[in-house]
């Protein structure tokens, strides 16, 4: 008979951190597949392809914008730093693949949609709400190509380092979660317009 | 001159990112101004000169960094050669966006410049970011 020793309790070990790629390797080919089959779809004015890159896409990127702006980045916001490092090593790499593919997908079959259906020509009746749509894009482009995307990067290179400064990491994490609630209250926009246009 | 061992957040560094900030929204307020007008040509004269008010703040931004003491240069070369590719990409699918809808002239030459200060602008700024926390 053997006689179990209970080990006694060891002190909490510093989280480690998972180990993670900056720019998601496997996921590479997906995007490329994405991209090519919206030039295809383009490129033989395929209807259905380009409404479907356009809805899918479209609809991603705001349940996407809404939920990481209003839901996932408050409660970013209240954790503490050592969870907040390990919840950004594994959601920011798939962020950093993720949305520019679905922004190019979306804006690109939907100018082409707003074209074949006339909405580009000055005379339509919906031309402004066209051209509306093109400024909440151009803010939300701004923001997120000038604030949240240099954020998302230099958080995940601040992760790769041997003693990742967690005063950055919490500086770049707010600029995060901030510029992704401006995107998501622009997207209310987006949804407005985007349902006047159809209606 | 910076401390060794000190944060990097307390660095001063020029407005490298709010000047970007700046050049992509006169590079936004152009492409909406021109696709605006579509099939149709915008007023060439308002086009052209949105597109050298943000070629201008892109230039200032180069002037900023080059003054820069102690900056993870080769980290910015890394980065910004890595985020130049993926812009190419993305510039290259709106260009051929514009000439398959027949954009011709010098509409077509506006808004490829426009687009080529929009691919250069981002690596630049994506770059400076991870950049200025980084030990030169």
């Amino acid at each position: 008979m053997t006689t179990a020793v209970e080990a006694p309790p060891r002190p909490a070990a510093a989280p480690e951190l998972p180990s993670f790629q900056i720019v998601p390797i496997k996921g590479l080919p997906i995007v490329a597949l994405v991209l090519v089959g919206i030039v295809v779809a383009i490129a033989r004015d395929a209807r259905w392809g380009l409404v479907f890159c356009h809805v899918v896409g479209g609809g991603l990127w705001t349940a996407i914008d809404l939920f990481v702006g209003f839901v996932v980045g408050p409660i970013i916001g209240r954790m503490s730093i050592p969870a907040r490092i390990e919840f950004s090593a594994r959601f920011m790499p798939k962020m950093l693949l993720l949305m520019p593919t679905i922004v190019t997908m979306t804006l690109a079959a939907g100018f082409q949609l707003a074209r074949q259906d006339g909405f580009l020509d000055t005379s339509s009746p919906r031309h402004a709400w066209v051209v509306a749509s093109f400024c909440v894009v151009g803010v939300m482009a701004v923001i997120a190509l000038a604030y949240l995307e240099p954020a998302n990067v230099a958080v995940l290179f601040e992760l790769k380092k041997p003693q990742p400064d967690g005063r950055v990491i919490e500086k770049l994490m707010k600029r995060f979660v901030y510029t992704a609630g401006i995107t998501g209250v622009m997207q209310v926009a987006t949804l407005i317009i985007m349902t006047r246009l159809v209606s | 001159m910076s401390v060794p061992g000190a944060s990097l957040v307390d660095r001063r560094l020029p407005p490298v990112t709010e000047v970007g900030a700046a050049s992509m929204v006169a590079v936004a307020v152009g492409v909406i101004y021109n696709a605006a007008y579509l099939p149709k040509h915008a007023q060439t004269a308002v086009a052209i000169v949105i597109l050298v008010v943000a070629a201008l703040l892109q230039l200032a931004n180069v002037v900023l960094m080059s003054r820069i003491r102690e900056f993870a240069w080769a980290r910015f070369k890394q980065v910004a050669g890595w985020s130049l590719l993926a812009y190419a990409v993305i510039a290259g699918m709106i260009e051929f966006a514009f000439v398959y809808d027949h954009t011709r002239g010098t509409q077509l030459v506006i808004l490829t410049l426009m687009l080529a200060l929009f691919m250069l602008n981002v690596p630049v700024l994506i770059a400076f970011t991870v950049a200025r926390y980084e030990r030169a």
